[in-house]
């Protein structure tokens, strides 16, 4: 008990303390995450209408795929894109592999079937009559779509969060890719781990608890701004 | 409301999409970019936080350093995934240099590895003459072992000791942990084990680890670092002159001094001994 009473003490210290490597570390963990959770909401929100709204040939194995994709093992995400980012694998000539960029792409592998997945869901649970209804008084495709992604926001928020959270806090892809190299792809999670394993668990805990709190703070901001919409339903009790 | 929260969202995303494309272009020139693949020893100690930067500072060229164990280290490079290696499996390395993979092996440094274990010590492994003979006490007796398991240059030595004992480890006893020095260190300490550490990551992890030595001074348990350049030929797009820049920088005088002075001001001794420009049979416990 007392390691992690340590650890507190510990993380103000870095904190406040004015420690720019951590600084640095939290920073790059929050620009990689955010980038990567953006990319998959360009990915995801289009490929999830699309699950929900179409009929298609092979949609029920789309969507299946997609459910999968929605637990893909992070290590697993790691191996093969570093297999293809390798400069002796097949986009070897990118040069990306052990760079930010290929962070990003790892965390959008892993976050896109989410946003997919859910943005699918909360699709599917709106009204099927909305749509018609919104056609039959004169409303354009592209208008009646507009209408429903408002009417579908609050899930959708959801996508963004359940995206964010999936990345942000993954480890094992970020280590294979990035390489926890220091001052250039060591992110929150891939520090902890360093940390660990040298034995300072004081700084690991410290690591551990900016994570928490720094997933806590934009959780709270998103979860704000959804409850704000749902306040303008009338109460029911 | 609603509005408020529109510019929040564009703001976040216009805020992510900028700072996606700063990391796309911030990439340096690539030349100046040198992939080391080494083992995390030299990583946990901290050595490479004190020689990485002096060595960027002196020639311009930015280090990716990628700490794995010796046996993935060393496949990295036969690859062509890393632009040199920083190693201590001496066994290893021959073979990848026969094979003209990686290229001009040089000696860097040495500490050595030691036995730690229990303090009751069950299997009497203080009196014993040699390593391997100390490993077929601890078989003998059953007392728990916890090996890396990871194919790193401490495990290679490891199996060179069993070996050597004519045995093959299996058994309840015997704990494979597959992760690196500092982590396995912590599942010995925690299960009242016994296992096989390089002194510097022993001596870095501190009052933490609470098994004391038993068997330290055998021939086999040097553990010698050795630097070596990438074959050009082993895949496209390697960095031949930046690897070389860092082997270089190993061996050099100043860089062997402050490898010689590393750790003293921590730990009131030096967690290595530069050997640079010395042959394997001069080295010494």
């Amino acid at each position: 008990m007392e390691l992690i009473w340590q650890g507190i003490v510990k993380a103000v210290e870095l904190v406040f303390g004015g420690d720019s490597e951590v600084w640095a570390i939290t920073w790059l963990s929050l620009k990689i995450s955010a980038s990567a959770t953006l990319i998959s909401l360009l990915l995801g929100i289009p490929l999830g209408i699309l699950l929900a709204l179409s009929r298609f040939p092979g949609r029920a194995i789309a969507v299946a795929l997609v459910n999968t994709g929605m637990g893909l093992p992070p290590v697993v995400v790691g191996l093969f894109i570093s297999i293809l980012l390798w400069r002796s694998g097949p986009l070897g000539f990118l040069e990306l592999i052990y760079t930010p960029s290929a962070m990003i792409i790892a965390q959008v592998v892993i976050a896109f079937p989410i946003v997919a997945g859910l943005t699918m869901a909360s699709f599917q649970s709106l009204d099927p009559n909305l749509a018609l209804q919104l056609l039959g008084i004169g409303a354009s495709k592209l208008q009646a779509l507009w209408l429903l992604c408002k009417e579908a926001r609050l899930p959708l928020l959801a996508a963004v969060m359940a995206g964010f959270g999936g990345v942000i806090s993954e480890v094992g892809a970020s280590m294979m890719v990035g390489g926890n190299i220091r001052a250039q792809t060591r992110v929150l999670t891939t520090a902890t781990v360093l940390e660990t394993s040298k034995g300072n668990f004081d700084i690991a805990i410290a690591l551990g608890l900016i994570l928490l709190a720094l997933c806590f703070a934009l959780n709270f901001l998103l979860t704000h701004i959804q409850q704000r919409g749902q306040m303008k339903w009338p109460r029911l009790s | 409301m609603r509005r408020l929260n529109t510019v929040v969202l564009c703001l976040a995303a216009a805020f992510s999409s900028f700072s996606a494309l700063k990391l796309a272009s911030g990439a340096e020139p690539k030349d100046r970019n040198v992939i080391l693949s080494t083992t995390t020893s030299t990583q946990d100690s901290g050595l490479l936080d004190v020689l990485v930067p002096l060595f960027e500072k002196q020639t311009g060229y930015t280090v990716k350093t990628i700490s794995v164990g010796t046996g993935q280290a060393l496949a990295l490079a036969a690859k062509g995934d890393a632009d040199v290696a920083l190693v201590h499996a001496p066994s290893l390395e021959k073979q990848y240099v026969a094979e003209g993979k990686l290229l001009n092996r040089r000696l860097v440094m040495y500490n050595d590895f030691v036995i730690i274990g229990p303090r009751n010590d069950p299997a009497k492994i203080k009196s014993a003459k040699t390593a391997s003979a100390a490993l077929r006490q601890i078989e003998q007796s059953k007392s728990r072992f916890v090996s890396r398991g990871d194919n790193s240059g401490t495990h290679n030595l490891e199996k060179t000791l069993w070996k050597e004992a004519g045995i093959e480890p299996k058994g309840a006893w015997y704990i494979e942990a597959g992760q690196g020095m500092g982590a396995t260190l912590g599942i010995a300490n925690e299960r009242n084990a016994y296992t096989i550490t390089d002194r510097g990551t022993y001596l870095a992890l501190g009052s933490r680890i609470t098994l004391p030595i038993l068997g330290e001074g055998d021939r086999a348990l040097l553990n010698i670092y050795s630097v070596m350049e990438v074959n050009p030929a082993n895949g496209p797009r390697i960095n031949t002159a930046g690897g070389k820049a860092f082997a270089d920088f190993m061996v050099a005088p100043q860089t062997q001094s402050v490898i010689k002075n590393f750790g003293v001001e921590k730990f009131s001794q030096p967690l290595f001994v530069p050997v640079a420009g010395k042959r394997e049979e001069e080295l010494g416990v």
